[in-house]
């Protein structure tokens, strides 16, 4: 596909069709509408299905039957929306079922407003429901990212036959930007035959059972330990980030998703003025990329964490990262308010002062 | 010289295993009829079962057949998102009352209204079994449960659902019927309804719902015999069998 301006949901929902995924499940709710409008017009003319659910709490459950079936699946909701999920979330982890869930998140606790905020992280980085479980959260920084970071999450739903969340704030979903949307080379669904029901001939009469309980504490025992060396695995492996303008930085700003743009832009301000400012940015969430912290110049004196969220869910996780070596301080908007350049060169230049 | 008819066991029961049922439950002889059924029609490969959460959540381990254990409740849009995925495939759900009738009430409304054919089989046994004898959605009045022990109250928690009725309203299904496992004049109907409610969907021809009126002697504290009585007695005069819609 040439390169064109798209609105990020829509970039989205394409990216996913074009990664192989022909089967969507959905309920509206905003800022994330546009996926299901989308998917509901585009799915048929690929030979696909949009089916709309009466609730969050069935989209997922749709989402788990067809995952169950072995071939490429997603639902898109918004945060209120993924709390009605987290219950099918858990079970499709135990269940060990590839899916890709995506959140266009708002401000939150309960019904909350319409508008973008990063409320969500913890949420999403501790599984969202209940039991031991972690799902692999993407944060996309722009909308080519999150063309390609939809992509990959099939890729990644696939390898470790674990949900994975792409984790788009609302300005993510709402803004429109140039985009380049590539075909993923996929393998046929019946490579999944060995675990997915539905291909019993392909097994050659052999049957599958796909479970979510363990009732035998021998069985759950083993199976939970088997989880937590699936995600060991992950941690090691997929985490991402990126660093800008790191090198001889004295204070490294830190965001994920939209506030890393407006970080971006203060910190290339800032050195401009010559101060020595960079950025480390996560681009998965969990893992989260303890890297990316550890690997900081040893120029860097502290952290600044950038957030739409007034209770700065990722700071404990940068101070996990940096084994509380570095002060960590924090700034951002919320309630629906993004913070401004403006803000962060401030923030950023009272820290250098001290 | 008449033929005898000798019932041997299905091919799809699993012999190695033994049930983990109640004596005198009514589940063994419903997931006879599944087997038969499916074995008649020859579809066995064809088949996704999916379990749900309640005694039967265990079923798989007695049919050699694919399944998958639900979500407490949410079993009908699991079979939802099979059938979008793979509509050549057969897609059953099982399901007691409390996970249909409660918790799975939105569910199973919206997967009868949108009418994608599957075979939804539904045990009304009036109470929740596994865990361990509470007030289900379809508990007749003044039945006592642990959770209803003056008896069910109207006042309180209102009248017992009649889920036959109640989706026979709708434009989505093209086949409801209630029977019952208490004696053979009532387990031969319900075998006709549910093979026809398998033979339906394998034949493409719609939505099919059987709802089975089934005992739970344990936790009705009855006698296997005396419970198939009390069954007929008491919840057959408010659940009447019979076909609540039928597109033929």
């Amino acid at each position: 596909m040439a390169r064109a301006l798209m609105k990020g949901t829509e970039a989205i929902a394409e990216a996913a069709i074009q990664a192989g995924c022909k089967y969507f499940f959905g309920y509206p709710i905003t800022p994330q509408n546009e996926i299901p409008e989308y998917m509901s017009a585009r799915l048929p003319e690929v030979g696909g299905t949009y089916l709309q659910a009466e609730s969050e709490v069935a989209s997922v459950n749709l989402l788990m039957g067809g995952a169950a079936t072995g071939y490429r699946v997603m639902t898109t909701s918004s945060s209120p929306g993924i709390s009605l999920m987290s219950e099918g979330i858990s079970y499709i982890a135990m269940a060990e079922l590839p899916c890709v869930v995506i959140n266009v998140s708002r401000s939150g606790p309960g019904l909350g407003n319409i508008l973008p905020a990063q409320g969500d992280y913890n949420q999403a980085t501790r599984g969202g429901g209940h039991g031991d479980y972690r799902i692999i959260v993407l944060a996309p920084g722009n909308l080519q990212e999150a063309v390609e970071l939809t992509q990959d999450a099939f890729a990644l739903s696939q390898k470790y036959r674990t949900p994975v969340m792409l984790l788009a704030d609302g300005f993510m979903g709402q803004m429109m930007e140039a985009v380049e949307i590539e075909p993923r080379e996929t393998e046929n669904p019946s490579s999944n035959a060995e675990w997915a029901m539905g291909w019993r001939d392909e097994r050659g009469g052999k049957r599958v059972v796909i479970r979510s309980m363990l009732l035998d504490p021998d069985k759950m025992e083993p199976f939970s330990a088997h989880l937590q060396e699936k995600y060991a695995k992950i941690r090691e492996s997929e985490a991402r980030f990126e660093h800008f303008m790191v090198e001889g930085a004295e204070l490294a700003v830190t965001a994920y998703g939209t506030t890393s743009r407006v970080c971006r832009s203060a910190v290339s301000n800032l050195r401009a003025e010559g101060l020595k400012v960079g950025m480390v940015r996560p681009i998965t969430v969990w893992p989260f990329p303890v890297k990316g912290y550890s690997s900081l110049p040893k120029s860097v004196r502290g952290i600044l964490d950038v957030e739409m969220s007034p209770a700065f869910q990722m700071a404990d996780d940068v101070r996990l990262a940096t084994l509380c070596g570095l002060p960590v301080a924090t700034e951002g908007r919320w309630g629906g308010y993004s913070p401004s350049v403006r803000q962060i060169e401030d923030k950023c230049k009272e820290l250098l002062r001290k | 010289m008449s033929e005898t008819q000798v019932f041997g066991i299905p091919k799809i029961w699993k012999t190695d295993v033994h049930t983990h049922y109640c004596p005198g439950c009514t589940h063994g002889v419903a997931h006879r009829l599944v087997c038969e059924a499916i074995e008649e029609l020859g579809i066995q490969n064809r088949v996704m079962g999916i379990a749900p959460v309640g005694c039967a959540v265990l079923m798989h381990e007695y049919m050699d057949l694919d399944f998958i254990e639900a979500p407490h409740g949410r079993a009908p849009a699991l079979a939802s998102g099979m059938k979008a995925v793979r509509p050549e495939k057969v897609v059953f759900t099982y399901q007691g009352d409390g996970d249909l009738a409660s918790i799975g009430m939105g569910e199973i409304v919206h997967t009868m209204n949108r009418g994608l054919p599957l075979t939804i089989i539904f045990i009304n046994n009036a109470i929740y079994g596994m865990t361990g004898g509470q007030m289900a959605p379809t508990t007749l009045l003044g039945q006592k449960s642990t959770t209803s022990p003056a008896g069910r109250s109207a006042k309180v928690s209102g009248y017992p659902i009649r889920m036959c009725e109640l989706l026979a309203t709708l434009e989505g299904p093209a086949y409801i019927e209630r029977a019952a496992l208490t004696q053979s004049k009532y387990i031969v109907k319900a075998k006709q309804a549910v093979l026809k409610a398998f033979k339906n969907q394998a034949e493409g021809k719609g939505l099919s719902f059987v709802e089975l009126l089934s005992t739970c002697p344990t936790n009705w504290g009855m006698r296997p015999v005396d419970a198939c009585k009390w069954l007929e007695e008491n919840m057959v005069p408010y659940y009447p069998l019979g076909v609540y819609k039928d597109f033929e």
